[in-house]
C-alpha cells in the first residue's frame, strides 16, 4: 500500500480517535442523535470505533414532538441496527405549555431544544455528550473546540477554551461540569455526503426529492408533513418536488425544490448550488451572530 | 499538472458526477497554518483561497458584500477577510483572537487551514494551530519586510516541528511588483531562517487582495518562476506519508473486550504499517508478541498504517492496556521518567517549579513535576535568558520528573509520542504545551546484549579497579592541570588511564554542542556515556569538565555501578579564578563577547558532598594529585 490514505480516511481515523478517547476518559458518556445525515455519520463512525462491540453508550434524542415522521422511523431503527439503548427525551414543561413553533417562535427552540437538552443531560447524569457539529457549517463554529468544556450550569464559554494540541485532549472535569465532543468537527458538508455515499449510510429518505405537500412562506417552503400544520386562510397544499438539504423541526425547516432522487444527483445540485446550507433554518436569522448567542446559552 | 482552473466549479459535476466523485474520493489532506502580523493580510489570504476554490455561496456573499460596506476596510469592494473573522468581540475589534480552522477543497486535495492571530499575547493559539500543521505560510507586507513578529511565527512553527515554510510576500500590488522588493525580503529573511534552523523555505510573491500567484502565476510578476500558493498546497508532501517510514508504534487508547473471545487494542497507528505475524513488543512491559488480526468494521486489514485507526489482536495473553504503546519488537520507543523538554506555558498563572501536574502524552497521563527552567527562549530575538519560572506564553527548558515511566521518543522524531500537555490539578485547565528533547537517566527499555567477557574479566586482566575520576569546577580553577599530574602518576604506577578533557571532547565528540545550558546537559551526558563504556572497558577514567549542574553530575553518577563514581571538586572562587584568568576568556564574558559563561552569567551549582574538595588556594596542584591518587588506590 503505497498511496496516501485519502482525505476520508484521515477524518475517519481522527474522528475514531476522538470517540474512543471520550470512552476511555469520561465516566457517563452519551450520543446527541438528532437522525440528521451529520447524525448518521457520527452513529456510523461510533459503530466502526468500537466493533465488535456495540458502542459503549446510549443515543439520546432530544424531541420536540415536531419533527418529520420519517425522521421517527428511521431514529428507532438505526439505533436498534446499532444495537444501542435510545433514550427520548421530551421536556415536561414544554409539552405541558402545549410549545410550538406556530405560537411561539424562538421560544420553541428555547424549551424543547436548549433547556431539553440541559434537563436531559442533568437527568441522566451524563458527563460527555457527543454531537454532530461542524466547524464549516457557521463561522462562530469555526473556532470551536473538539472537546467544549461547559460549565455545571451549561454555559460555554469562548474566551475560556482549553487549547488543543496534535491528538491531545484534555478531558479532565470537576463534579457537576461536562464537555461536549465534536467528533466530525474537521469534516465538510462536502465531506459528509461523499461519506455516505461511499459508505452506503441510511439516511432519512426527505433528503431525496419526492413529490410532497407543502406551502410556501416567508421564502420557506414548507412541508405539510401532519394535520397539525396551520394553514392560514386561503393556503392550500401545494404538491412539489423537493428535499431538505437540513432536518430539524419540519413546520421551522424549508426545503428545496429538486428533482434529486438519489444521492450521486443531491451531491450534484450541492456542488452546483449557491446558497449555503443553514440558509434552510429560520433559526440563524434572527439577528447577526445569533448562533454565538444561542451556544453561549447552551444550546448545542 | 498546473491548471488554473482546477478549483473551478468543474464541469463535470454536471456532466458525470459518478466521475466525479469517484476522483474526489482519493484526495488526500494538508494541513497548514497560516500566520502573520494583525495587517499583513492573512484574513485576507484566507478568504481569498475560500472563494477561489468555490467555498463560498451565494447568501454568504450578499452578506460578505453588506458587511464589507459597512464595516470593512477596502471601501466599496469585498473585504475578504470579513469571511474568516468569526466570533462578534473580535469583529468589533476587528482582529481575531483565537485559531479558528477552515476548510476548502481543490481537485487534488482537501485542505485545513488553522487560522491564528498574529499578536504578542497568543503565542499559545499559534502553537496550538502549528501542532497539527504539515505546512506553514509565513506571511510578510512587502512594504514591511520581515518583522519581529515574522521571526516569532518562523522560530514557533520550527519550534512545533514543521517542516515545509512558504514565506509569502504579500501586498506586492502596493510596490508595484518589484523584484528588488521581493529579493531583499527573501534574503533578509534566508539569513535569519538559517540561523534559528530553518533549512529550506519556499518564498513566494503575492497578492492576496489581487489575486497575483494565488491560483495561477500572475503576470505581473514575469521574474517569478516559482509556482503559484495553491500549486505548492498542492503537492508538499504530507507528514502522514512521511510517518509510515518509521518503526511501528500504537499507543493504546482502549481495550475492546465484547466477551471473553475477543480481546482487541485499539487505537491510532502513530508511526510505521503493521501486518499479522509482525513481531511486537509492548511498552513499559517489554513483553513481545505477535499480531494476530488487524480488526476493522470493513474487514479485516493485511496491513495497518501510519493515521488509521484499528484494533489489534495478538497471539498471546499480554498484559496491555490504555496507556501502553505496541510497537515494533525490534526498534521499541523507550521509557523514562525524567526528561529535558521544551515547554510553552498557556495560562495566565505562571508555571510553578516543584508543583505537581498532570502530564497526558499520547494515551498516557501520569503526574510530572517541573524543575526550575534552565532557560527562557526570548521569541522575538531568541536569545536564551535565565528564568524562575515562565508566564503565559513564555517558552522555556526544563527538566521534569514523572511519578512512573513513559513511553516516549523525541519529539522532532514522534509528534505523538514526543508532543504532550500538562494540565493543573486543581482547574483542570491545560496550562502547557512541552516537547520532549532526551530523557536524563538510561533508558529503561533498550535491551542489552550479553557479551562473554564481562567488565569483570576485563578489568581482573589490567589487574586494577576500573573508576570515574569526575572533576568539576570553575573554568580556571585548575581542573585540567591537576587531572594531568594524576594521569602522570597513575601512568608511572602501570595502571591503565584515559583523560576526558572538555576542550578536546569538543573538538570532536561534541563539536555539534554550544555553551547554552541545553547543550551543556548534553555535553556532560555524552561525556558520562564515554565514560561508563571506559570503565567497562576496565580503564580509570579521569574527567575535567566545568560541568556546572549537580542534575547532570548525579545523572552520570546513576550510571555507574555504586563507588566508581569519585567526584572531584576542584573549589576555587570565581574571583581567584578570574584573576588567573588563563586563557582570558572571564575577560571576554566581563565584556559580553561570550555568552553563557559558567559564574558570568550561567550559573554553578557547586557539589554538596564531593567525594574529594580540594582547596587550590591551599594545596598546589603536585600536593592535590597525590591525594587524589592516594584517595583513588585506598578504595
Amino acid at each position: 500500500m503505497t498511496a496516501s490514505l485519502t482525505h476520508l480516511q484521515r477524518l475517519e481515523a481522527e474522528s475514531i480517535h476522538i470517540l474512543r478517547e471520550v470512552v476511555a476518559e469520561a465516566e457517563k458518556p452519551v450520543m446527541l442523535y438528532s437522525i440528521g445525515k451529520d447524525s448518521a455519520v457520527m452513529l456510523h463512525l461510533a459503530r466502526k470505533a468500537f466493533y465488535p462491540s456495540p458502542p459503549p453508550f446510549p443515543l439520546l434524542h432530544v424531541d420536540t414532538t415536531w419533527k418529520f415522521k420519517a425522521m421517527y422511523e428511521l431514529r428507532d431503527r438505526a439505533a436498534r441496527e446499532a444495537g444501542m439503548e435510545l433514550l427520548v427525551y421530551q421536556n415536561p414543561e414544554a409539552k405541558e405549555k402545549g410549545i410550538n413553533p406556530f405560537d411561539h417562535g424562538s421560544l420553541h427552540t428555547d424549551m424543547w431544544k436548549t433547556e431539553g437538552l440541559k434537563q436531559a443531560l442533568d437527568l441522566h447524569g451524563f458527563d460527555a455528550a457527543f454531537g454532530g457539529a461542524r466547524r464549516d457549517e457557521e463561522k462562530s463554529r469555526a473556532k470551536e473546540r473538539i472537546f467544549s468544556f461547559r460549565s455545571a450550569n451549561h454555559r460555554w464559554d469562548p474566551k475560556n477554551q482549553r487549547p488543543e494540541l496534535w491528538r491531545l485532549y484534555n478531558a479532565k472535569k470537576a463534579k457537576g461540569e461536562s464537555i461536549r465532543v465534536f467528533p466530525i468537527s474537521n469534516w465538510t458538508e462536502l465531506d459528509i455526503w461523499q461519506y455516505i455515499h461511499l459508505e452506503n449510510i441510511e439516511i432519512v429518505p426527505l433528503y431525496f426529492a419526492a413529490p410532497r405537500p407543502t406551502v410556501e412562506r416567508d421564502g420557506l417552503i414548507l412541508m405539510v408533513d401532519d394535520d397539525r400544520f396551520r394553514l392560514k386562510p386561503g393556503e392550500v397544499p401545494v404538491e412539489r418536488s423537493v428535499r431538505f438539504r437540513t432536518l430539524g423541526c419540519y413546520p421551522l425547516t424549508g426545503a428545496v425544490e429538486s428533482e434529486a432522487k438519489t444521492l450521486p444527483e443531491v451531491i450534484q445540485e450541492m456542488l452546483l448550488t449557491t446558497t449555503s446550507e443553514r440558509q434552510g433554518r429560520a433559526i440563524d436569522h434572527d439577528q447577526a451572530a445569533s448562533m454565538e448567542k444561542k451556544k453561549q446559552e447552551g444550546y448545542f | 499538472m498546473a491548471n488554473p482552473s482546477s478549483y473551478e466549479a468543474d464541469a463535470l459535476i454536471a456532466e458525470d458526477i459518478d466521475a466525479y466523485l469517484d476522483r474526489h474520493q482519493h484526495k488526500s489532506l494538508l494541513r497548514f497554518i497560516t500566520c502573520g502580523s494583525v495587517d499583513d493580510g492573512k484574513s485576507t489570504l484566507i478568504g481569498r483561497l475560500l472563494y477561489d476554490s468555490k467555498m463560498i455561496f451565494e447568501d454568504q456573499l450578499a452578506a460578505l458584500e453588506a458587511d464589507s460596506k459597512r464595516v470593512g476596510t477596502q471601501g466599496q469592494n469585498i473585504d475578504f477577510a470579513l469571511l474568516v473573522d468569526g466570533l462578534a468581540a473580535e469583529r468589533e475589534q476587528g482582529i481575531t483572537i483565537d485559531v479558528a480552522y477552515r476548510f476548502f477543497a481543490t481537485d487534488r486535495r482537501k485542505f485545513i487551514v488553522a487560522d491564528t492571530p498574529g499578536h504578542e499575547q497568543y503565542t499559545r493559539n499559534m502553537v496550538t494551530g502549528a501542532s497539527t500543521a504539515d505546512l506553514a505560510v509565513i506571511l510578510v507586507d512587502a512594504r514591511k519586510g520581515v518583522l519581529t513578529q515574522t521571526r516569532r511565527h518562523s522560530y514557533l512553527c520550527h519550534l512545533l516541528g514543521i517542516r515545509n515554510i512558504v514565506l509569502a510576500v504579500n501586498k506586492m500590488d502596493l510596490v508595484g511588483y518589484d523584484q528588488a522588493t521581493f529579493d531583499r525580503i527573501r534574503l533578509a529573511y534566508s539569513a535569519f531562517a538559517q540561523s534559528i534552523g530553518i533549512t529550506s523555505f519556499t518564498p513566494i510573491p503575492i497578492s492576496g487582495y489581487a489575486g497575483d500567484n494565488i491560483t495561477s502565476k500572475s503576470t505581473n510578476t514575469p521574474w517569478y518562476a516559482g509556482e503559484p500558493l495553491m500549486e505548492i498546497l498542492e503537492t508538499v508532501p504530507l507528514d502522514a506519508d512521511a510517518d509510515r517510514a518509521k518503526p511501528f508504534r500504537l499507543p493504546v487508547q482502549w481495550v475492546n473486550r465484547p466477551n471473553l473471545d475477543f480481546r482487541g487494542f485499539s487505537g491510532l497507528i502513530a508511526g510505521g504499517t503493521v501486518k499479522p505475524g509482525d513481531a511486537v513488543r509492548i511498552l513499559p512491559s517489554g513483553k513481545t508478541s505477535t499480531v494476530a488480526r488487524i480488526v476493522t468494521f470493513d474487514g479485516d486489514l493485511e496491513e495497518g498504517v501510519a493515521g488509521q485507526s484499528v484494533t489489534l489482536t495478538l497471539a498471546d495473553e499480554v498484559d496491555c492496556s490504555r496507556g501502553d504503546v505496541i510497537a515494533a519488537a525490534g526498534d521499541p520507543p523507550q521509557a523514562a521518567d525524567q526528561f529535558e523538554a521544551t515547554i510553552v506555558w498557556m495560562a495566565d498563572e505562571e508555571m510553578l517549579p516543584g508543583r505537581s501536574y498532570w502530564l497526558k502524552l499520547g494515551t498516557q497521563t501520569v503526574t510530572a513535576n517541573i524543575q526550575q527552567p534552565k532557560y527562557q527562549i526570548n521569541v522575538n530575538t531568541m536569545e536564551h535568558t535565565a528564568a524562575r519560572t515562565l508566564e503565559l506564553n513564555a517558552i522555556g527548558v526544563a527538566n521534569l520528573s514523572t511519578d512512573r515511566p513513559l513511553v516516549f521518543e523525541a519529539y522532532e522524531a514522534s509528534r505523538d509520542l514526543g508532543g504532550f500537555i500538562l494540565i493543573d490539578k486543581f482547574t483542570n485547565a491545560t496550562v502547557a504545551a512541552g516537547m520532549i528533547h532526551f530523557s536524563l537517566r538510561r533508558a529503561q527499555n533498550v535491551h542489552w546484549q550479553a557479551t562473554d567477557i564481562t567488565r569483570e574479566a576485563r578489568a581482573a586482566a589490567m589487574r586494577q579497579k576500573p573508576a570515574v575520576l569526575w572533576f568539576t569546577g570553575l573554568s580556571g580553577a585548575g581542573k585540567s592541570t591537576i587531572a594531568n599530574l594524576v594521569e602522570k602518576k597513575l601512568a608511572r604506577m602501570n595502571r591503565h588511564t584515559f583523560l576526558l578533557d572538555g576542550d578536546n571532547v569538543r573538538h570532536g565528540l561534541n563539536r555539534d554542542l554550544g555553551f547554552t545550558d541545553a547543550d551543556r546537559v548534553e555535553n556532560i551526558r555524552r561525556v558520562g556515556e564515554v565514560a561508563k563504556l571506559m570503565t567497562d572497558a576496565g580503564l580509570i577514567v579521569i574527567t575535567a569538565f566545568i560541568s556546572p549542574f549537580r542534575a547532570e553530575r548525579e545523572m552520570v553518577r546513576q550510571m555507574l555501578p555504586q563507588g566508581e563514581f569519585i567526584e572531584v571538586f576542584v573549589d576555587t572562587s570565581l574571583a581567584e579564578a578570574e584573576k588567573r584568568d588563563v586563557k582570558g576568556l572571564y575577560a571576554k564574558a566581563r565584556s559580553g563577547q561570550l555568552k553563557n559563561f559558567t559564574g558570568i552569567d550561567s550559573p554553578y551549582e557547586p557539589p554538596e558532598d564531593a567525594e574529594i574538595r580540594i582547596d587550590t588556594t591551599r594545596l598546589t596542584p603536585d600536593e592535590a594529585a597525590d591525594r587524589i591518587v592516594d584517595y583513588l588506590l585506598d578504595r
